[in-house]
């Protein structure tokens, strides 16, 4: 209580926040990103071990060799695709059939608010199939799914191939205690979507969908295969899921325990691991598969099938096979038997995994970060937010608020409920403002597309993509020219009480933002942070208005994009960056009424509006 | 003055009622942070259907409302808010008077205070809406009216704590108003004092006793009492809620749990015989604080009791230059309340995080309010200094006085 009650102590922490608010400030910042930085470096990496005791002490031995049987499969696959030009559901139905599963076919439709340019579909159907593999040992409380998606672009035949293969092969054992079920889906993600809310009876998106005939108990967890040639020379695993959730640490350990065993190769973000820790080599490049890991979080796209089992809470990750120029190749045998050592294990779990991490970064796959030791990152650069706002508030109210404080008998109280009455209403407008454009941004893109189809010669798709800038632009000009509505009796109060406002208000959300995805509140506060602490409406305004033109949103978006190919030694040209950037726009619109990913809402809802008061700010006369 | 009262009345009253109908009702009856055992909706309605099938609704470990206003309950709940609402009102402008009477009798020192009071009415009906909506929506009934009249306020105590039990050490700033308005000097040995005291506990107890009786005649059996009042006391429902229990509990050895109990409710009635020492001239204050105390330590806490006691920071309009860290706290506040859905989120739906983020956020919350109440009392007490030996106090040395609270 020292701190709150005695006022010496008091005023001497309020000078430090006062006139050292600016190194401090900067200090915290830099330590923030520093601390980031730092998070690839060994200390700060832990090794990844497995915690779970079902999985962890337990030997299996594979015995999978229908590397053939598998080959066959994907052929027979392949030609009646190609014969059909559909998913061959019939000969799946056959297939399945006759390897001893019991299978059922579910069909789906789904009309896209708008067409899917990169995907070329807009009214999608499809028929999902599945067969259940029921455990000889159990009553069909709990299952497994291994589970093929199949997309326009890439029919994964192989996948699907060594997917019967296995089913094959497990239908002959005897151990197995919980279900298995093999499923393969059309148009990818979308008939994962359908599949996963019929099995649990909920429609969140609008999908219309054939209830399921069969189900298997609760699914305990999943993985996802995409392979599309004979052999591979690596095996990439992706665990980021929807709005940047990620499965249980442990399935990750599963993983990589059987890759080593098996001998396979295995990469995490396109990147091999590295091998030696003890030069600078080994973190440069961990820091490498952070960063692309921070990218790919922050999107809260679902990259791949396994990214919506997260949230029904079914631990899963997606296994894509490379096949890429290296010299060593790996057959379908060896990928088969590490998927059928992972099932073995995972036929042991006695509960759902929970006893490892959920929230990690992944510098390398047999390294993590645990949220203890990435969270002071983002806590460093909150805390510039909260030191700015302290000062704003002092500087608000070092005029006779306390007595003592102010120093001197020299201010009667009565100026403080007038400032006070000038402050809040002058804010009520631009906040009012801001907010209805962030709702316009929301709303209207996809409200009005067929309008702006009609007026003007662009396709549904693009006017989608083209209102959301217009808007986001015209967003710029508007709001500064609220404040001249109502008086001004203290412009500086103004501009103080709003930035005040506007920096909670960021504060709230990013730390909202980075409890739940940690990547995007990260990426967001550093770059946010710095234009809103630095704002005022005093100094070189086009300075600062570029600033915080180049730190907005979608300049975020556009910079993490071309950071992303950068990383990923794919070096993007301008235009074809600004091409990426367009369709980036389009598939966060789309995977939020599909998969309804937050990212679009959360940016147009809430950092936008905020941006805005930003802005606001600076244009303040 | 009745005008806008009944305007905001019909209001709030609308705006429950379409709220009670709206699709609204059934996700906020959901939230932890809203519902509690004692209020909870789906409870009630089990509770009603096992009364229609002639069984006796405690005899579940569901049901724990009390019986006579469950026999009306909606009405009940509309009733109760709407009373609670001309309660408070009334009672504040009540209070206003008490306290322009006494300035202008003690001739103060400080010229603003009349004011700052005077500003008091009109923002208390301007905010009452928000918080009036959380209060309806978290179906809390804890009802205290201090009207001029003894024995109705006697009755109304009763029936607050009939049905919560907590509000029965409101009966002490109860008392102190009702003998403030009487002009009954608070002191030991003064006859009057015990004799009014005597006769309100007589009031007060006889009325308890009076609904009590009421409760087992409705329903002919004594079950209620371990059923509502044994349920506050030895929190056997540790359902996660914004109040400091069913962590601590769920994680403790079930033999040390007795022992802990108590510790936990003792700090409920614990704060009130100090108070009642420091705050024997303030009653209002100190009902305001020990609302606020009741609101943080009790067994099973929900945001209507937070917006309760916050209904009444108008009234403290006067405290604000003298609160210190009012930014912090409010900041403190409003962030735990946007994090509170965030980890219940993370905890129950994405099954990522853990119990042990959501207490983190409960104990915060109650950390800020916790210090936020100190900081209002604080500034309580150092405008009462100010009042009395002047605004500007030098030391002897000639330089700036500050006061130290040791």
């Amino acid at each position: 209580m020292g701190l709150l009650s005695d006022p010496v102590r008091r005023r001497a922490l309020a000078r430090i926040v006062l006139r050292l608010n600016a190194p401090l400030c900067v200090l915290s910042y830099v330590a923030g990103i520093a601390w980031f930085l730092a998070l690839a470096f060994p200390p700060l990496t832990q090794r990844t071990y497995m915690s779970e005791n079902a999985m962890g002490s337990t030997m299996v031995e594979e015995q999978f060799v229908g590397g053939d049987r598998a080959r066959a499969f994907a052929r027979d696959f392949t030609a009646h695709h190609r014969k059909s030009g559909a998913l061959p559901v019939a000969w799946l139905e056959r297939t399945m059939q006759s390897v001893g599963l019991e299978v059922y076919t579910q069909s789906f439709s789904r009309k896209l608010p708008f067409p899917d340019e990169t995907h070329e579909r807009y009214m999608v159907l499809g028929t999902n199939v599945y067969g259940i593999l029921r455990a000889p040992r159990a009553a069909s409380t709990e299952s497994l799914v291994l589970t093929v998606p199949c997309g326009p672009g890439s029919t994964n035949s192989q996948a699907v191939g060594l997917m019967l293969a296995l089913a094959a092969h497990f239908r002959g054992q005897i151990y197995w205690a919980k279900d298995i079920i093999f499923l393969v889906t059309e148009h990818d993600l979308l008939g994962t979507e359908a599949w996963l809310e019929a099995y649990h009876d909920v429609n969140v998106t609008g999908i219309q969908s054939s209830p399921l005939q069969g189900r298997a108990g609760a699914i305990q967890a999943a993985v996802a295969l995409e392979l599309s040639s004979d052999v591979v020379t690596s095996l990439d695993v992706t665990v980021e899921g929807l709005n940047g959730q990620l499965p249980n640490l442990d399935l990750l350990n599963l993983f990589q325990t059987f890759c080593q065993k098996g001998g396979l190769l295995c990469t995490l973000q396109g990147k091999l691991q590295p091998q030696d820790w003890t030069s600078l080599d080994g973190p440069l490049q961990s820091l490498q598969t952070l960063l692309l890991m921070v990218l790919r979080q922050a999107s809260g796209r679902p990259h791949g099938p396994h990214g919506l089992f997260l949230r029904y809470r079914v631990e899963a990750l997606t296994l894509r096979g490379i096949n890429s120029f290296r010299q060593y190749k790996y057959d379908l045998v060896a990928v088969g038997r590490a998927l059928e050592g992972m099932f073995r294990k995972l036929n042991h779990l006695l509960e759902r995994l929970h006893q490892s991490f959920f929230f990690y970064l992944l510098p390398a796959l047999s390294r993590f970060v645990s949220i203890g030791l990435y969270m002071p990152a983002a806590g460093f650069l909150l805390l510039v937010l909260g030191l700015k706002a302290l000062e704003l508030w002092m500087q608000l109210h070092e005029a006779g608020v306390n007595p003592e404080e102010a120093g001197g008998p020299s201010n009667p109280a009565p100026t403080l409920p007038a400032a006070q009455g000038v402050s809040l209403a002058s804010l009520v407008a631009p906040l009012l403002i801001s907010q209805a454009m962030g709702l316009a941004l929301y709303i209207l893109p996809v409200l009005g597309q067929h309008v702006a189809a009609q007026h003007f010669p662009v396709a549904e798709a693009e006017a989608v993509v083209l209102t959301l800038l217009a808007i986001y632009v015209a967003g710029l000009a508007l709001p500064h020219n609220t404040h001249r509505v109502m008086s001004s009796q203290a412009p500086d109060r103004g501009w103080m009480a709003l930035k005040l406002v506007a920096l909670i208000y960021l504060a709230l959300q990013l730390g909202c933002i980075s409890l739940t995805n940690f990547s995007l509140g990260f990426l967001l506060a550093a770059t946010m942070v710095p234009a809103a602490a630095l704002i005022n409406p005093h100094g070189p305004r086009s300075l600062y208005a570029i600033l915080l033109v180049l730190t907005s949103p979608a300049a975020t978006l556009l910079g993490s994009l071309f950071l992303w190919r950068e990383l990923q030694e794919m070096p993007l040209s301008l235009s074809e960056g600004w091409q990426l950037f367009l369709a980036a726009l389009a598939q966060g619109v789309l995977e939020h009424h599909t998969y309804s990913a937050l990212l679009f809402p959360l940016l147009t809802l809430g950092l936008y509006p905020c941006w805005l008061l930003f802005w606001n700010v600076l244009f303040w006369k | 003055m009745a005008a806008p009262l009944a305007l905001v009345l019909v209001v709030a009253v609308t705006v429950r009622a379409a709220l009670f109908r709206s699709s609204l009702a059934e996700f906020i009856s959901e939230r932890v942070e809203v519902v509690s055992p004692l209020n909870s909706w789906k409870r009630v309605v089990e509770g009603l259907s096992l009364l229609d099938l002639g069984v006796s609704p405690y005899s579940g470990a569901v049901f724990h409302e009390v019986s006579v206003p469950f026999h009306f309950i909606i009405l009940w709940s509309l009733i109760t808010d709407a009373l609670t609402a001309v309660a408070l009102y009334f009672a504040i402008q009540d209070f206003n008077k008490v306290v322009f009477k006494k300035q202008k009798l003690l001739l103060e020192l400080d010229q603003y205070a009349p004011d700052v009071a005077e500003l008091i009415r009109t923002p208390m009906e301007m905010r009452y809406i928000p918080l009036k909506v959380a209060l309806l929506l978290g179906y809390s009934i804890p009802l205290f009216l201090f009207t001029g009249s003894a024995f109705l306020s006697a009755i109304f105590l009763a029936l607050a704590t009939y049905q919560s039990l907590y509000p029965i050490t409101l009966f002490v700033p109860g008392l102190l108003y009702l003998l403030q308005r009487q002009y009954i000097p608070v002191k030991v040995k003064s006859k009057a004092f015990w004799i009014f005291s005597w006769e309100y506990a007589m009031m007060y107890g006889g009325s308890l006793v009076v609904i009590i009786c009421l409760s087992f005649f409705l329903l002919s059996s004594w079950d209620f009492i371990p059923a509502v009042y044994g349920f506050i006391l030895s929190v056997p429902d540790l359902t996660p809620n914004i109040g400091l229990f069913w962590y601590f509990f769920a994680e403790m050895f079930e033999h040390f749990s007795l022992f802990f109990v108590c510790v936990f409710q003792i700090n409920v009635f614990f704060y009130t015989v100090p108070l009642a020492i420091k705050l024997k001239e303030h009653p209002i204050f100190f009902m305001f604080i020990q609302i606020a105390i009741i609101s943080i330590f009790k067994s099973y806490p929900t945001v209507g009791d937070v917006a309760l006691y916050m209904a009444f920071f108008p009234v403290w309009n006067h405290l604000y230059r003298f609160l210190r860290n009012i930014f912090v706290l409010a900041c403190i506040i409003i962030i735990c309340s946007f994090l509170f859905p965030v980890l219940w989120h993370l905890w129950i739906y994405a099954g990522s995080a853990n119990s042990n983020f959501f207490y983190a956020i409960t104990l915060t919350f109650n950390v800020g309010q916790i210090l936020l109440i100190s900081d209002y009392f604080y500034a309580f007490l150092r405008r009462e200094y100010y009042l009395t030996h002047g605004l500007y106090l030098t030391a002897k040395d000639g330089t700036e006085a500050m006061l130290v609270l040791k």
